[in-house]
This record gives C-alpha cells, structure tokens and sequence, in this order.
C-alpha cells in the first residue's frame, strides 16, 4: 500500500509562541512557531535538546499551554477550548482522545497488564468491557504481541514496551500521532523496527505522524517533510524534495550527507542535487557519453521514491572547472541543481563556502 | 501475679488495643489518603495548584506533627468528649488516635504519591482523562504499594501511641502495664505486655511487607 497525503492540512500551529518564568526570567521556548502538517504524511522536527521541540509536541495536544499563538488540529481550534493547562475543559479532553502520543520512556503503568494499559483510553472514553477488551487484542496484534496480553510491562523489552504504547496511543481511532522521541530510549536495531511500525500503520491507517527527535536518521527513514527548529524557531520546513531544491539547506546537506576529495589536480568536484523534479534518464551516463568524459562518483546519498531520485551526488569530472562550463551547464540544463566544491581554496565564492560548510557538517553526523 | 490472674488482663488489655488501632487506623486512612493526595496536587506544577490551599493544609498538618502525642491527647479532651460523649475508654481513644495519626499518614501519602512518575500522568492526560480519573487509575494504583508501606508504619505508630492513651483514661496493654506492671511493681506482667506488644507489632510489619511484596511483583521483572 502507499502513503497517500493529500494537501489538507491536519496540524495547523499559527505564530505559536511559549514563554516559561524561571526564577523571574522569561526564557522563550517557541518563538512564533508556523508549522503544517499534511494529512497522511509522517512529518518530523528535528533539532538539539533545548530547541524547543519537546514543547512544541506538548503544545499541539495542548499539555503545555501556548503563550500566544493558535493551534488547529483536524479542524478543531484546540487553543480556543475552555480549560486551562492541567485543569483541562471537557471539549479540550475529547479532542485529546482523537490524538494519540507515544512517549521517549513509553509511560506504561506498571500497575496494569499490557492489556490494561491498552484499554486505559478506552476506559476513559467509556468503552463497554467486552468492546475494550476486543479493541485492545486487535491492536496488540496489529502491533505484533498477540501473545503479551497478559504480561505486565516490566517482563517486556524496551521495543516492546512502546509497541504497547504506539497500541495504545491507536486505542481511541486517532487520526493524528504524536511522537515525542519514540526511539531515542532503543537501540538502533528496535529503532528501526519502531520506525517500520510508525510507517505501516502511516500507510495503512492513513495515519498522520508528528514526530520530534534529535536523531537525523529517523528523519532519513520515515518522514515525508521534516523541520529544523532552532532556538524555539523553525528555521527549515518543507517535504524531503522541497528541502533538497532549497539551495544551501541544511536538513537537506544532513539528510543526503556526501563526502570524497579529488582524486589529484585539475580536477573539478562537484556536488549535483536531485530534487525529484529531474528528468527521470540515468543523467550521469548521458553526460559521459555526450562530452565522451570520464565520471568518478566519489560518494552519493541517494534514494528513488515514487520512480524520482532524490538525493546528492558528488562527481569528480577531469579538468578544471573553466574546462567544464558546458558539462556543468549540462546537467543545470537536466533540471538538477549543481554546486563546485573545491577545498583547497579559503571560503572566499559562495559555492565554495557552501561546499566546504557541508564537508564539516557530514563530519558532524558521523560522530 | 500468676499466670491465671494475669490472663484475662493481657486478653483484655490486648482485645482492647487492637480495636482501638484497627478503628483509628481506619479513620487515619480515610482522613489522611485524600489530605496527602491534596497536598500533592495542590504543590507548585501540581494538577490543581493553589498555593494558598497547600499552604493552608501543610501548616495544619505540621502543627499536627509537631504536636507531643500525650499533649495532644489532653488538649483533644473536650472536642472527644464532644464526639463520643466521653473521653475515657478505647472508643473515646480512637479520637485523639486518629487526629494524631491522620497528619502523619498524609506525609506518608504525600511521598508515596510524589513517587509516581509525572509521564503517566501526563500519558493520561494526552488520552484525555480527567483530573479524578488521573486520581483513580494512575495515581492510587501506582502508589499502591508506598501507600500499604505507610499504612503499616501508621498502624505500628499507632500501636505505640494507643499505649500511651492508656496513662489518659484509655484502656488496652498500655494501660494494664501502667496499673499492674507499674503501678503495682509487677515487674513479671510488665514484661508479659512487652513481648505482647513486640509480637504485635512484628507480626503487623510482616504482614504489611508481604503485602508490599505482593503488589509490587507483578510490576517487575518475574
């Protein structure tokens, strides 16, 4: 089955803005935050603790209450609901029930089996006995632990633990998830199969996925549109495409990282971007067979969605660059977005800037 | 003293205590679980915080505390002569019992609800329960277990206390060893009420920790 967004927008934050009092002190934890979230797209921030993230996802099911700012989410102006931070009105506690959360420390009561924990938001949604109990071993199979009903949480594994919780979160029909570091408590082979999880149930649900992390990866793996939240702002915003036919963005130099140096003088490096709008025809050979010029492909991050490539590619052509206008004008032509590297010289042309700015960044990542 | 003089005594006196720390353990629990639970959510970043209510209930419940219990049991004189009509006797004890174990319970409580871990809490409040429901399936049933620990240690407290009530008009093993073992030098039935009382007191604490250790399995690893 394939994820289908469509363009409705099913989180909406407007000028979303949360100012904490801390010993007198104003500290700004989201400072004007315009985020929108597709329907049926799994959407990931991404940023370093202390960005703002972490408040941003409690603000959209308001258990942190915006400063100023609006927040819609399927249509339902969550902001304009009575109640007030914990004392929560009643509208604002149904519209909690329509969206699901899973948590970094999956927040599974010790005190109840896993089929317990399933049927908690049932129970408070008034769900008949027999119903819950229906409804939470559907989910405990559609997450793959069919046979933990009867486990308490404490004989699971950590990967467990929050299929009981992504189980849980799904409880009331949600039509929205909210993940608030679902994985940054595993290790990586369970993140990845978490990650799997998140996007079956995208696919197969319809479900729509806000996720927060700090790890580039679980962007990489699931998201169709990411954001990168700076100091309480987004700085970054769009789908995996738009970002990488952003000149100069940097989730799409850490989504699509590419190193390599030239393999000797009079050598011209090049980075090509493919940002899915690219004719679909294998470029590089094309480019070869036309100027009848030798390629190295010194390193590319790239993957092929929907039959588009997307990613980056860094190619070495011989000569200097004076020597490769009309190959570089070339694949402009291809619709991909080209920038020279060169590393011996200081960052004194933009291009170059960028190139090496991104050399740096990639040494980054690989920490 | 003989054994046959010193028997209906210690059963009575025994008989006597028990039912006044089951009684006042029973009203400790009903006045102090809620008075702790308030004090939690009353506290700054609590569900319902009020820093004039916390404040109003932390003085009450410290002045309490700080109170020596046999003072306590004095100065309660009238107000138990208010409620049972007398204030001699181990119904007329469970009164000051209760006042003075209820404050040191809702501490206990205060602690055992402390301990929950806030990210239920807030698990629960993103499905949209309410603050009661947030009372009745997170809080209550995670502190379960803390909160048996505090009814155990409130029983033997009280154990200790419902001795004392015997030198103010109580009855029970306290006030059989003030007036024979005491009083009238009986050295031999003194220490007969001390093994009574150490046995009792052991026997409540085994009891308690079983019970513990029986609630808090089933969270851990088995």
């Amino acid at each position: 089955m394939h994820s289908t967004v469509t363009e409705t927008p099913v989180i909406t934050t407007t000028g979303l803005t949360k100012v904490y009092q801390s010993r007198g002190r104003d500290i700004t934890a989201l400072d004007g935050v315009d985020l929108h979230v597709r329907e049926g797209e799994v959407f990931g921030v991404i940023g370093r603790s202390g960005a703002g993230k972490s408040s941003l996802i409690r603000c959209v099911n308001l258990l942190e209450r915006p400063t100023s700012g609006s927040v819609v989410v399927d249509g339902t102006d969550l902001t304009a609901l009575a109640g007030r931070g914990n004392r929560a009105g009643r509208e604002l506690r149904r519209a909690r029930s329509r969206i699901g959360m899973v948590f970094q420390h999956f927040n599974l009561l010790s005190s109840r089996s896993v089929q317990d924990n399933i049927e908690l938001p049932l129970e408070i949604l008034g769900v008949s006995g027999a119903e819950r109990s229906r409804r939470a071993l559907e989910l405990l199979d559609l997450v793959g632990l069919a046979d933990r009903a009867k486990a308490y949480p404490g004989q699971l594994s950590g990967g467990q633990k929050q299929r009981v919780g992504i189980a849980r979160a799904l409880a009331g029909n949600p039509k929205v998830l909210l993940s608030d570091e679902a994985t940054s408590a595993l290790d990586p082979e369970t993140t990845r199969s978490i990650l799997q999880l998140l996007r079956d149930l995208n696919r197969q649900l319809g479900l729509t996925v806000l996720l927060i992390t700090h790890e580039m990866d679980v962007v990489k793996t699931v998201c169709d549109s990411a954001a990168l939240m700076k100091q309480g702002r987004i700085v970054e915003s769009g789908t995996v495409g738009e970002l990488l036919a952003t000149p100069g963005s940097e989730l799409a130099r850490e989504l699509f990282p590419v190193t390599g140096d030239a393999s000797g003088p009079e050598r011209t490096v090049v980075d090509v971007t493919f940002h899915g709008d690219a004719a679909t025809q294998p470029v590089i050979s094309q480019l070869s067979r036309t100027y009848n010029i030798d390629i190295s492909i010194l390193g590319a991050a790239m993957d092929t969605v929907g039959g588009k490539q997307i990613g980056r590619m860094r190619i070495e052509l011989p000569g200097r660059y004076e020597d490769n206008v009309v190959p570089v004008g070339f694949l402009r032509e291809q619709g991909l977005q080209v920038d020279v590297v060169d590393e011996d010289l200081p960052a004194e042309v933009p291009a170059q800037s960028n190139g090496a700015h991104g050399a740096a960044l990639v040494k980054e990542t690989v920490k | 003293m003989t054994w046959s003089e010193m028997q209906p005594l210690l059963t009575q006196g025994t008989l006597d205590t028990l039912y006044m720390v089951l009684w006042s353990t029973l009203v400790t629990a009903i006045g102090g679980l809620p008075l702790g639970i308030l004090l939690v959510l009353t506290d700054k970043g609590g569900l319902l915080q009020s820093t004039p209510v916390n404040k109003a209930v932390g003085v009450v419940v410290n002045i309490g505390r700080s109170l020596p219990f046999i003072i306590l049991l004095i100065a309660l004189i009238p107000f138990t002569t208010a409620v049972v009509g007398t204030f001699i006797g181990p119904t007329a004890m469970i009164v000051p019992l209760a006042v003075g174990a209820i404050p040191f319970f809702a501490r206990l409580v205060e602690t055992a609800i402390r301990e929950v871990d806030h990210g239920l809490v807030e698990a629960v409040q993103s499905m949209g329960g309410s603050i009661p429901t947030i009372i009745r399936k997170v809080l209550l049933p995670q502190a379960l277990p803390s909160i048996v620990a505090a009814v155990t240690t409130t029983v033997i407290v009280l154990i200790g206390y419902s001795a004392m009530a015997g030198a103010v008009g109580g009855e029970g093993l306290g006030s059989k060893a003030v007036t024979y073992g005491f009083q009238r030098f009986e050295t031999g039935f003194m220490l007969v009420t001390v093994v009574i009382l150490v046995a009792i007191v052991t026997a409540v604490q085994l009891i308690g920790d079983g019970i513990v250790r029986l609630l808090s399995r089933r969270g851990r690893t088995a």
